[in-house]
């Protein structure tokens, strides 16, 4: 055996990113086969891998039993009202941080990502009764407020880093060339940072879907998200795996798309500020 | 239109001083070029007249009106930088009338400014081209396309040719000092490249770490430099400078003699030395020389010149009063 050969060396590096890839998989995989299960074979032991009766049975009691497109258009609003309202805050923020910087600016950026260190639940009573006050409990408009605020620290890192790599004697040029400081940052910067907004906006689309603290506690029935949709299967009075697991899938289901249709984009998002 | 006065002008970096008080008069219409080594503070004080950066004290105006505390924007001023910072999403078209965009100009007229510019520019092939699919030198023209298209008070170059290859060099030289003939408006231009300096200036200013060593037109600052400083930046090759008994001969600290004014003779002279290395570029020989005392001396010669490496050569001033002297002080006598 020559352990040399660059191609068995390639073969063996294939095959352990396969098996980690398909490990990291696999949850996914396993809760897509057994959402096409009865509830006695999802739970039979030993499980049951392909040889069971393939039944739709659980989709159309899952769709029966809640309104899917009210909870998904609810994470739709959710997601991407947060993640726009989110840019909007972030771009002229990261602007200042990343072509104006003051002495503290590297310290207010550290204060800003402190606040992803503090668990949520430290803060669900004063914002709860801050949200009962205020009569956003189970809004939409509560969901976004609350989840822009969150995602906020990671949308500022990830804009700041982008705009770092913009040359800022373009942004000299433009404001030689007549440009106010909104002109500046709206014909030049902001095009220029297309694929890291792009890249942030993906993700930050992706983080707020996924959200289940926040959505699962501010809301009861009018502004739940699909991650309450989920949640409404696992019910304590019993355990209805392949009913759970139906509703999982179709709430994963158009983020893994557009996951998908966007991995160039997202990979550059993931591995932020690595390249410099 | 188009002149800019500095009075008093400082500017500190922390506490780090870049430049001192500083006064300076810039007429309407005139090429002024800044030259000086790197870190100078030639490149700051463009940036201080364009607005960039704001002055710790003392005033700049424009037209005689106080500008200091004028945003960029409003000064009037276009500025060509060294990496030409053209807007890589847009069009060379969009590049060019982005400044009369912002000036609120009607479509039409954007239109037929920028078909102009981009005819005298020779760019109207490349006008929907991004700046990413253009050469060097045709993004430096659109970069100056750019400044031209808004008609400013004065136009500001820095090191707007470094990133350039030897002989496009040359030719934007003459384009650039062509287009100030035409257009006749105030040019400041910042280069650290003193045959630049030379060959396109109205008027020099040599700065040295934020000092103004000398103000004048090229052929004062070669035939009188007002220091040894002046006397070693300017001219190419270098001029010569001797210092001991070859100088005190002449009643000075220092004394220079630039490589064009040297006799070279193979039997007597002033300076005896050997010659190191002798090129031969057809039109002119450059002989470097190392003296007796071990000084390293430049002859230039025209034409041809038989010398060669090893030679012993003789040395002298081609006539007296083409000898510089210098006090202590480095100052010119």
């Amino acid at each position: 055996m020559t352990n040399n050969n660059p191609n068995y060396n390639k073969l063996i590096v294939t095959l352990f990113a396969w098996a980690i890839g398909l490990l990291i998989f696999f949850p996914i995989l396993w809760t897509i086969l057994t959402s096409f299960k009865t509830e006695a074979e999802a739970i039979a032991s030993p499980p049951l891998f392909l040889g069971f009766n393939w039944t739709l049975e659980n989709y159309l009691e899952v769709h029966e039993r809640s309104n899917y497109f009210l909870h998904f258009w609810n994470s739709v609003v959710i997601s991407v009202g947060s993640t726009l309202l989110g840019l909007l805050i972030a771009i002229p923020a990261a602007w200042a941080m990343a072509f104006v910087p003051a002495k503290q600016t590297k310290n207010v950026l550290m204060w800003m990502l402190s606040t992803k260190m503090l668990p949520p639940v430290g803060v669900l009573i004063p914002i709860y009764l801050l949200f009962r006050d205020f009569g956003l409990l189970d809004t939409r408009v509560g969901l976004v407020i609350v989840l822009t605020l969150i995602n906020l620290p990671i949308i500022v890192w990830m804009l700041y880093t982008y705009f770092k790599e913009i040359p800022g004697e373009i942004l000299e040029a433009a404001r030689m060339d007549g440009a106010t400081l909104w002109s500046e940052v709206i014909y030049v910067l902001t095009p220029m940072a297309v694929p890291g907004i792009a890249s942030t906006l993906l993700l930050n689309i992706i983080l707020a879907w996924n959200e289940a603290f926040w959505t699962l506690n501010l809301t009861a029935a009018k502004a739940a998200p699909l991650t309450a949709f989920i949640a409404s299967y696992s019910s304590p009075e019993g355990l209805f795996y392949a009913k759970l697991s139906a509703a999982s899938t179709m709430a994963i289901a158009p983020i893994l798309i557009m996951g998908w249709f966007s991995q160039k984009q997202l990979v550059r998002g993931l591995t932020f500020g690595a390249v410099k | 239109m188009g002149s800019i006065t500095l009075a008093n002008v400082t500017k500190s970096f922390g506490a780090v001083n870049v430049i001192p008080p500083l006064n300076l008069e810039i007429n309407e219409g005139e090429f002024v070029v800044f030259v000086g080594p790197s870190g100078c503070g030639k490149s700051t004080l463009l940036r201080l007249i364009a607005g960039l950066e704001d002055v710790t004290s003392g005033t700049i105006s424009i037209d005689g009106a106080d500008a200091t505390a004028v945003p960029p924007a409003k000064r009037g001023l276009a500025m060509v930088f060294q990496s030409y910072a053209l807007y890589p999403h847009m069009s060379v078209r969009k590049n060019i009338s982005f400044p009369l965009k912002m000036a609120g100009l009607d479509q039409a007229e954007i239109d037929k400014k920028v078909n102009g510019a981009a005819e005298v520019l020779n760019l109207s092939d490349y006008i929907d081209r991004r700046p990413g699919q253009l050469s060097g030198g045709q993004r430096q023209r659109v970069a100056i396309g750019r400044a031209i298209v808004r008609e400013p008070e004065a136009f500001l170059f820095d090191e707007p040719l470094s990133n350039l290859d030897a002989a496009l060099r040359v030719n934007m030289r003459l384009e650039i000092t062509e287009l100030h003939q035409n257009l006749k408006t105030t040019m400041i231009y910042v280069t650290h490249d003193q045959v630049e300096a030379m060959t396109m200036a109205d008027k020099i200013v040599v700065l040295r770490a934020g000092f103004i060593e000398q103000v004048g037109s090229p052929l004062e600052l070669y035939r009188s430099p007002a220091n040894l400083f002046v006397a070693g930046f300017i001219g190419s090759p270098k001029m010569n400078f001797l210092t001991g008994a070859a100088a005190a001969k002449y009643d000075a600290t220092t004394i220079g003699i630039r490589p064009e004014h040297v006799s070279l003779s193979d039997k007597e002279g002033d300076w005896k030395g050997v010659v190191g290395v002798a090129e031969h570029l057809g039109s002119d020989t450059f002989l470097y020389v190392k003296l007796e005392d071990g000084t390293q001396f430049t002859v230039r010669a025209e034409g041809e010149v038989s010398f060669e490496h090893g030679d012993t050569v003789y040395a002298s001033a081609a006539s007296a009063d083409r000898i510089y002297r210098f006090d202590d002080k480095d100052i010119a006598l």
